[in-house]
């Protein structure tokens, strides 16, 4: 049932590999009766840059929020979620536990670096209250020295001014970037990244996804990274996971799955997104309808009600077929093996209607 | 037409053929910044620098760019939203410049907007039929019942959403009822900016198409500003790439793609995470190496 294929629900909720950084286990996020995540396992290892690719609700904002112990008060996480070095279950964990996790062990860069940031206060001091307060540094002096260093490593020209600088002084990329260096000051052991660059011009992005490359890479660190952009993961990615209606519907390394996808869902995202390909009267490929909003997803396989493949079947939930380590899918129908644009591509035009 | 460069054209080109849907004729537009100094006023800051271009009747023209690099300020000019400091332009020939709101009625007909965010470019107090038949009240339209329909069926949408409030539609269809809105006054240009850019990715090739259909059907004139490259790339037939206020690079959208002459494009091309790209082997640090 559980999309984590290698370990069995059943046996204990530890870290099992010696490489295993993250290890998430039947994580659901409910919130009154509805469920927004459902069922979600994966493991992360040291070193390993995963994305986790997704429509507006299809829950992997919360999944990311699960794991950080950032969810809104009125959502509930069950499951497990194991973080190698920290002794307790993530999910349920207080308050007063997840901020010894939270900007050591894990850290995040979210979208929208004007609010990660505190907007009355000097860029340097920080990044210097994350090493003060995990205590990574001795004292205040050695804690801003290393800022200023964080600083040049994400590439600021003259670093120790950009120090004394205050948000608002940057520009959106730049901030990007101070909040990378926030991420990176502890040398986390997962990066958790939410749309980093969504926001950001293309040049800006190339650059600030380089860097999140480069920082992850140089510390060894497990990534994280959640967006709505196939290329960006593609390009920043080893291996993906593809999420809707709030269920890991397939996941595999990254050119395994956007060669040969196997879930229909899957195979529509990658057509649905290359602008390159059109048909005869020059039209785009689309999947018919429109994403359900968040907890409206049909029962069963959550895509069959946008799916040109659906049976009766469909309206029980697929199994996950296991085909590696970590990777498989969920869906009876799924495209064969071999090509990657099997005969049934999604419906062409379907208006939207809800 | 023939090909506008960077710089200025000649002050008076006198074209024959048909007369172009848009023509703008060396645009400036300078902002005032507060005053920082009392003794000095503060520099200005120069929006647009000598923009010059025209798009023919039919054409799909697209206008890239990243922030802050001048494409909503052309655009707001373009409507008549906002006057240019100098230069000129022209709808259907006729000079817009320094025409006053009563006299810029025929630009409301002629030349309507798609705006990126459907839920805040649409009153949420309103319901969509009301929305959709609002530029038609503009004009004393009369049947505005029958032609909303009509708009509403047009985009894709169901008659019955005329009853229903924009919350009640997801972000593929309210920017339907966005364009249903901008096709009322049955416009001969439509300006959109951004218009997929907050749409999800199995939406965005729906409402791409819907667009592509509705300017061959209706022979309307496009102009499609985005910061995506490959959604002009697919959408638009001549492409102007800005920066820093100024026109750095026009010709066929498969030109500047394919042979990109200005550094900056070259850059931006270079920048852009596909796919394919990624797949054959390209990495973040490759595209930030330009």
């Amino acid at each position: 049932m559980t999309p984590a294929p290698e370990v069995a629900p059943a046996s204990g909720p530890e870290i099992s590999g010696p490489d295993e950084v993250l290890s998430v286990r039947n994580l659901d996020v409910t919130v009154g009766g509805r469920k927004l995540v459902e069922d979600v396992g994966f493991t992360i290892r040291a070193g390993e840059r995963v994305g986790l690719i997704g429509e507006s609700g299809s829950g992997k904002s919360l999944t990311a929020l699960s794991v950080m112990g950032l969810l809104p008060e009125e959502l509930r996480a069950t499951g497990s979620v194991r973080l190698a070095g920290v002794g307790h279950d993530l999910v349920g964990a207080d308050e007063a536990r997840m901020s010894r996790v939270r900007g050591k062990e894990i850290a995040m860069v979210f979208q929208e670096p004007m609010t990660a940031l505190n907007p009355t206060m000097r860029v340097g001091r920080q990044i210097a209250e994350v090493l003060l307060i995990h205590r990574t540094r001795p004292d205040r002096a050695s804690a801003r020295d290393a800022a200023v260093e964080l600083l040049a490593q994400v590439g600021l020209p003259d670093p120790a001014a950009a120090a004394h600088a205050y948000p608002h002084q940057f520009s959106g990329g730049q901030r990007q970037r101070v909040v990378l260096a926030i991420a990176l000051a502890n040398d986390p052991a997962l990066l958790v990244c939410d749309e980093p660059t969504t926001a950001l011009d293309v040049t800006v992005q190339a650059r600030v996804l380089d860097l999140i490359v480069r920082g992850v890479q140089d510390r060894r660190s497990a990534m994280l990274f959640i967006t709505h952009d196939l290329a960006v993961v593609a390009t920043a990615c080893e291996r993906v996971m593809v999420m809707y209606g709030g269920r890991v519907v397939e996941s595999g390394p990254v050119r395994e799955v956007f060669t040969r996808p196997r879930h229909r869902y899957t195979q529509g995202l990658i057509g649905a997104s290359d602008l390159t390909v059109v048909d005869d009267h020059g039209r785009l490929v689309t999947i018919g309808g429109s994403v359900p909003p968040a907890g409206r997803f049909p029962a069963g396989c959550v895509f069959r009600n946008r799916c040109a493949q659906a049976t009766e079947e469909c309206a029980t939930r697929p199994e996950w077929v296991a085909t590696g380590p970590d990777s498989g899918y969920a869906c009876f129908h799924p495209v064969s093996g071999t090509g990657a644009s099997g005969t049934g591509t999604p419906t062409t035009q379907e208006a939207g209607r809800g | 037409m023939a090909e506008q460069p960077t710089t200025a054209p000649p002050a008076s080109g006198p074209r024959s053929g048909p007369v172009d849907a848009i023509t703008v004729r060396d645009v400036t537009r300078d902002y005032r910044r507060p005053r920082t100094s009392l003794r000095h006023p503060s520099p200005p800051v120069h929006a647009l620098r000598g923009v010059s271009f025209a798009i023919p009747q039919g054409q799909r023209f697209g206008i890239v760019g990243e922030s802050g690099c001048g494409k909503s300020t052309l655009l707001r000019i373009l409507a008549g939203l906002d006057h240019p400091t100098s230069g000129s332009v022209a709808i259907d020939g006729r000079d817009i410049t320094g025409l006053r709101e009563r006299q810029l009625k025929f630009v409301r007909e002629r030349l309507q907007l798609v705006f990126q965010d459907p839920m805040s470019s649409l009153d949420p107090r309103m319901r969509v039929g009301d929305i959709v038949a609002e530029p038609l009240v503009a004009q004393g339209h009369p049947n505005r019942k029958e032609r909303v329909a009509e708009l509403l069926e047009a985009v894709g949408l169901r008659a019955d959403a005329a009853d229903r409030y924009p919350h009640q539609f997801s972000g593929g269809q309210r920017q339907r009822i966005s364009i249903a809105r901008a096709l009322a006054p049955r416009p001969k240009v439509i300006v959109a900016d951004e218009p997929v850019s907050a749409l999800d990715v199995s939406v965005r090739a729906q409402v791409l198409n819907l667009i592509a259909d509705l300017v061959d059907e209706l022979s309307l004139t496009l102009v499609f500003v985005s910061h995506d490259l490959s959604v002009v790339r697919h959408v638009c037939d001549r492409v102007a790439v800005m920066h820093a206020g100024q026109i750095v690079e026009t010709g066929s959208t498969e030109q500047v793609y394919e042979a990109p002459q200005h550094p900056y494009t070259r850059r931006l091309i270079a920048a852009v995470p596909t796919l394919g790209k990624a797949l054959s082997g390209v990495s973040a640090a490759d595209l930030n190496r330009e």
